[in-house]
């Protein structure tokens, strides 16, 4: 319970820096924070005491594992963060080039 | 499982510094303090495969910020300037909307089994037909190839467009000066 309101609660800082945050690359640190709380929650939650990782090493050992679903979706998920993050940043660096700023207050004009 | 707790400690420590701190290059090492603590954890929780891929992502997340920030500038100038009243406005709201999330959230995890007493209804079937049916001995690379192919295709393809869409940006030649 403790483990799952932690991973919350970093979701909730990566909230935070996006919604109040006005520097562009702050926000984007903001999603991949987010990001890490919930993949951190999914893995937590396929959790078992006294498992062992899902691979088999031997034929007949006890099939006493965690559960693989959650990190099979988990798995999908960091990748996807990775593309996510790399586009928002190029974005970013664009933005930087055009407006010699990260501050969004300060991008407002949209200049053709 | 002490160093869990401790781990998850670290986390939110990094996680608070790297949104509140000055220096954009030491936000983003904060940042990777972070995802190399969730790597850690991902290997304490048992699962060998996401604490690998965790570790090249995050390694390469790394390497894309801080190409990015020497790129540009590594002070966030918005630090310290006077408040203005949106931003006020977003701290409200943020703090109501965390209020209401955490109360849901709380109700909604008494739901889930206990931490460390997984229900394994799905994957019990995968653990018992892994072996057989795929030809694989470890389950989750059986999950993600063979029972849900057809996410790993999904993921194929958001990859694919994230690349173009990275590509497109960055281009030099074609681009109105």
């Amino acid at each position: 319970m403790i483990a799952f309101l932690a991973c919350i609660v970093l979701f909730l800082i990566g909230l935070y820096a996006i919604v109040t945050k006005r520097n562009l690359i702050k926000i984007v640190i903001g999603f991949a924070l987010m990001e890490y709380g919930i993949n951190l929650l999914f893995a937590l939650i396929g959790f078992r005491h006294g498992s062992v990782a899902p691979i088999i090493t031997q034929i007949d050992m006890p099939r006493r594992f965690v559960d693989p679903v959650p990190q099979a979706l988990v798995l999908t998920a960091i990748v996807i963060a990775l593309g996510t993050t790399a586009l928002m940043l190029a974005v970013a660096l664009r933005i930087y080039n055009r407006y010699k700023t990260f501050d969004i207050a300060e991008i407002r004009k949209l200049k053709g | 499982m002490i160093e869990l707790y401790l781990f998850l400690f670290i986390m939110l420590i990094a996680a608070v510094i790297a949104t509140e701190i000055k220096d954009l290059l030491a936000a983003v090492i904060s940042l990777g303090a972070v995802g190399f603590s969730v790597a850690i954890m991902f290997i304490l929780v048992q699962a060998p495969d996401l604490a690998i891929v965790q570790i090249v992502v995050e390694i390469l997340t790394i390497v894309i910020f801080v190409a990015v920030v020497f790129r540009t500038t590594h002070i966030d100038e918005t630090i310290g300037k006077r408040f203005a009243s949106t931003h006020i406005l977003s701290m409200v709201l943020f703090s109501l909307f965390a209020f209401l999330f955490l109360a849901a959230v709380v109700q909604s995890l008494r739901e889930l089994p206990r931490f460390g007493y997984a229900t394994m209804r799905v994957a019990s079937e995968y653990i018992r037909l892994g072996l057989s049916e795929c030809g694989g001995a470890n389950i989750v690379a059986d999950v993600i190839l063979d029972f849900r192919a057809l996410d790993t295709l999904g993921e194929a393809t958001v990859l694919f467009t994230s690349v173009i869409g990275v590509l497109a940006l960055m281009r030099k030649i074609g681009r109105k000066r």
